[in-house]
């Protein structure tokens, strides 16, 4: 007997047993597939990368990170790039989990490949990158399933030189000295101090010596990083990343302390 | 405010934070006021960006400031200007104030279930040539109004702004103590600006989110009095002058605050 009003004279629904009298066997109906009920959505970080710095100087853009892909604790993979060419005029470089900028690195260069099909005279800058970029962060964000990182664009195009930040939740912001993760506290101090307000005078030699420092101050302060790094630079003649560089720092003051190594009080 | 929880660590992600800032708009009788500071956009923890402008121009007559969560602000003032786009392709004119409003509404409902974390205020001429303001709450309630203040140091410029704005009883007048609000008088567009600028100096001075510098816009309706705005420090007019007689003109007053 159906006692609901708004049922009489509908269609009947065997599907539903209103009132529980038997076990009704159902196919589960889950909206998708069976395999993608399985999916989860990015939690927490895994394999990550730490600090990019990157400043603004006479002729374009320098930006810098260290090799290593850090798993927890673990120095896990000491060879990894995380600075990477986007088309002529720019260069990404990430933070975070590296299996995400791995990702974003792919999306990147099939984007290129589309950009470059398309044959209509021009090509994509920095702005159109971190454009791109944030509004990729953002999407993925809002869908609760966030590309862990935090990226620098640097890139110089028709004369301008171009640097902006865009990270997991779609913040993006823009000056002439970024850092990300622990940069942003130990290194962009003094970034700002040696950069600001002399952008346009600073050159290549001087700017490569300010993130050398910066990288050292980092090397000796940040747990999770290396003393192998890259520069990246960007200027009207083009993207160039360096090869891997060894950093020089200085430990023997560690003898000093008491109660490191083999002393005995 | 959403959360990214992991199931294994409990450990919860914030999907939006507050990103510092306060905005404000007054309306006057054929003028508008918008303003916002452009404090360096900060997380809580770290200074990210050396400035953060919070107020933007949509149309000839309309200026919007959102503050809260900077990149939900900003994504929302993208998706708003290309909607205006949209309109004024499929209709060959620029949106009216007060449909922008009623538009930002349902584009902040949308969103019900997952907001954008911003404050909105909307500030311009009307069809009637009247100064408007319009403020909005996270998912899309809003009100006509006089005047509003949003953001971080809402709680200290509102009672100074509602008291500056309200009509004062003349001297030696006894207040009525009726529990209506004296209604709000229109106050001139040169004493708005100082007051503006006053209530920001204030507000830097005592909130640490607070500060930096200031951005003032200013939206006037056709042939309203500049009142010696144009000869005011920091100020640069917006408008094209060459199509200047008989339109609205737009203008932004820049100021240094408190850096600290």
């Amino acid at each position: 007997m159906d006692h609901f009003p708004l049922s009489w004279g509908r269609p009947r629904n065997d599907a539903v047993d209103a009132y529980g009298t038997f076990p009704i066997q159902q196919r589960p109906n889950h909206g998708q597939d069976t395999f993608s009920s399985g999916i989860q959505h990015t939690q927490q970080p895994i394999v990550t990368g730490t600090s990019v710095l990157a400043i603004k100087f006479k002729d374009g853009i320098m930006m810098a990170a260290d090799n290593l892909a850090s798993y927890g604790s673990l120095a896990r993979f000491r060879d990894i790039k995380r600075l990477h060419a986007v088309g002529e005029h720019t260069v990404i470089g990430a933070g975070g989990d590296m299996g995400d900028f791995q990702y974003i690195q792919s999306i990147m260069d099939e984007l290129m490949i589309d950009e470059f099909a398309a044959q209509d005279g021009h090509a994509l800058g920095p702005a159109e990158v971190h454009n791109y970029l944030s509004e990729l962060m953002y999407a993925r964000r809002s869908k609760m399933d966030p590309l862990w990182n935090a990226i620098l664009v640097g890139g110089f195009k028709d004369g301008q030189r171009f640097l902006a930040f865009v990270d997991l939740l779609g913040t993006t912001y823009s000056a002439s000295t970024l850092a990300t993760g622990y940069g942003a506290h130990i290194a962009q101090p003094l970034l700002r101090r040696a950069v600001e307000g002399r952008e346009d005078t600073l050159d290549a030699a001087e700017a490569e010596k300010i993130i050398e420092q910066s990288m050292q101050v980092l090397f000796y302060r940040d747990a999770r990083s290396l003393d192998k790094y890259q520069i990246a630079t960007i200027t009207a003649e083009g993207v160039k990343i360096s090869e891997s560089r060894k950093l020089e720092t200085s430990w023997s003051f560690a003898e000093g302390i008491r109660g490191y190594g083999a002393q005995t009080q | 405010m959403a959360f990214l929880q992991s199931q294994s660590t409990h450990a919860a992600l914030p999907l939006q934070l507050q990103n510092g800032g306060t905005i404000l708009a007054v309306a006057g009788s054929g003028f508008s006021v918008v303003a916002g500071d452009i404090l360096r956009q900060s997380n809580g923890y770290t200074a990210q960006a050396p400035t953060a402008p919070k107020v933007f121009r949509l149309t000839d007559k309309a200026v919007l400031a959102t503050n809260g969560f900077a990149s939900d602000g900003n994504m929302f003032v993208k998706k708003v200007r290309q909607r205006l786009e949209w309109y004024r392709h499929a209709h060959s004119q620029d949106m009216s104030l007060h449909a922008i409003a009623r538009l930002i509404q349902s584009m902040l409902y949308q969103r019900r279930f997952f907001p954008f974390y911003v404050s909105n205020i909307l500030g311009g001429i009307e069809d009637d040539g009247s100064g408007a303001v319009y403020s909005f709450d996270a998912v899309g309630s809003y009100e006509r109004e006089t005047c509003r203040v949003a953001g971080a140091a809402a709680a200290l410029v509102q009672p100074f702004l509602d008291s500056q704005m309200r009509h004062k009883p003349s001297h030696g007048q006894r207040s009525t103590g009726t529990a209506s609000p004296p209604p709000t008088t229109h106050l001139p567009l040169s004493r708005v600006v100082s007051l503006v600028m006053e209530a920001f100096t204030g507000a830097a001075e005592r909130h640490a989110e607070v500060g930096d510098g200031l951005e003032i816009y200013v939206v006037l309706d056709k042939g309203a009095p500049l009142q010696g705005l144009e000869n005011l420090p920091g100020v640069t007019e917006l408008t094209d002058t060459k199509h200047a007689s008989g339109q609205e003109r737009m203008f932004v007053v820049r100021r240094s605050l408190k850096r600290d």
